[in-house]
């Protein structure tokens, strides 16, 4: 019971990626540990740890959230998105395959975040304008700066262009 | 990682403001979490009780009620940029909030969490200072109502006590055709320095103004001496040459990782006047 009463556990129930999981965590556990180190999930990056760079992007609800700065308790009862849920039956989404086809991807490290964030985007709007893009990813950085192709991309799946309407 | 702690869950403010009471300095508000849980993951802080008053219903609501637009503490700042009800009563806060960091904290931020943290680069306090709005706190033991000019009262010092609560904000409805713009200059996250200006212009004559400063000191500053010299005058020209002087006069920065101390107050001169510029434009377009 000493153990318990200094490190209290509690249950929680949570959506990702279209499965149910359940789990008992600290309540200082953060969702990107808990995604990257309980489900293994490591699509998410840790990167500036301070909500600024957009690396540890994951969709709660479909909007866009900070794992590394947001409580895994925080995502109970809801439903987290990840790059992993993106891909259905072995084809990746068409927003991936159009990061694909332009180029968009130098290291890599922020193209997940980059990706999730653009694709709550496209949901609400389906044909941005170039100033709503750079608005909405404002906080998602490309320390590469491979941003014309990210935006060529992102225009790409939104018209259409990439073959798949 | 954070040290441990747990985590409440009260349904009532009363109970939140009975527990903060209860743990004093072992606890905090948790809300949105976006300032207080970096600073846990520095170690800056740390609090064994982490008070969530997220369970509390209905201190999110945005509505007008008696000649104000209330703003429940809770209301994200997304919530807010999105909310028709803002668009409508209050549309440059809409405009400020649609500039506060980044799409994720504007996701999670509260605005209620972002008065009570004081960070001194707080984009919609600059707002709410000219604006004339007043916070209201709650605890066990009742309500009160402050100007946000006395809620305000140093570099991340409020003057919420320990079991008070941010319950709302409360905005007065502005008089009928007033408009505003808000400017900044930002190359972090925060702003480096901002101005909001606010006016009513009849028959080519500024009849009342509103001018506010942030970022560059441990407060946004209301500067009334801008707001005296902007009365009676027509807009443009000298009277927003002397606004932006009085601006100027009233930042009182220091050096640090935004700039220099010169260079931001000469940011304060050039943004109240692109402010004051913008503000007079929307007038004289019948938009707000």
């Amino acid at each position: 019971m000493g153990a318990d009463l200094h490190r209290p556990t509690i249950p929680i129930r949570l959506t990702v990626n279209g499965r149910l999981v359940e789990a008992e965590i600290e309540p200082r556990l953060m969702l990107l540990d808990f995604l990257r180190d309980h489900l293994g999930l490591k699509g998410a990056k840790r990167s500036c740890d301070v909500q600024v760079c957009g690396a540890c992007t994951v969709l709660l609800d479909g909007v866009p959230h900070s794992a590394c700065c947001t409580l895994a308790y925080e995502a109970r009862d809801r439903e987290v998105t990840t790059i992993e849920g993106l891909a259905q039956d072995g084809r990746l989404h068409r927003l991936q395959q159009s990061f694909v086809d332009h180029t968009a991807v130098q290291c890599g490290y922020c193209t997940s975040g980059m990706i999730l964030a653009t694709l709550s985007l496209l949901n609400e709007n389906p044909h941005p304008s170039q100033a709503d893009i750079q608005h909405h990813l404002k906080g998602n950085l490309c320390r590469c700066t491979g941003y014309w192709n990210i935006f060529e991309a992102i225009h790409a799946a939104a018209s259409g262009e990439d073959g798949s309407e | 990682m954070l040290g441990v702690f747990e985590i409440h869950e009260p349904q009532t403010v009363e109970e939140a403001s009975r527990l903060l009471g209860e743990y004093g300095f072992d606890a905090s508000v948790y809300a949105g979490g976006t300032e207080l849980l970096i600073l846990m993951k520095e170690g800056l802080v740390h609090y064994p009780h982490l008070v969530n008053v997220k369970t509390i219903p209905g201190l999110a609501e945005i509505a007008v009620e008696d000649g104000h637009l209330k703003i429940g503490s809770l209301a994200t700042h997304r919530q807010i940029l999105r909310s028709p009800v803002v668009k409508e009563h209050a549309p440059l806060l809409a405009e400020v909030e649609r500039t506060v960091a980044n799409v994720r904290v504007r996701a999670a931020g509260t605005i209620g969490g972002n008065l009570c943290f004081a960070e001194p680069h707080s984009d919609p306090a600059t707002l709410l200072m000219a604006w004339g709005a007043s916070i209201e706190l709650t605890s066990a033991s009742g309500s009160r109502e402050l100007p946000v000019e006395e809620f305000l009262l140093g570099l991340f010092a409020t003057a919420r006590q320990d079991d008070e609560i941010l319950t709302a904000i409360r905005m007065p409805l502005p008089p009928e055709g007033m408009v505003g713009a808000y400017r900044k200059f930002t190359t972090h996250e925060r702003p480096t320095a901002c101005a909001v200006a606010l006016l009513k212009i009849t028959d080519g004559v500024i009849e009342d103004a509103r001018l506010s400063i942030g970022s560059v000191g441990p407060l946004p500053v209301r500067v009334r001496a801008a707001e005296d010299v902007l009365r009676g005058e027509g807009p443009g020209g000298a009277a927003f040459e002397a606004a932006a002087e009085a601006a100027f006069q009233a930042a009182d920065p220091v050096d640090d990782i935004y700039g220099s101390a010169a260079y931001k107050k000469n940011l304060i001169r050039v943004l109240t006047t692109r402010a004051l510029d913008e503000a007079a434009e929307k007038a004289a377009g019948g938009t707000s």
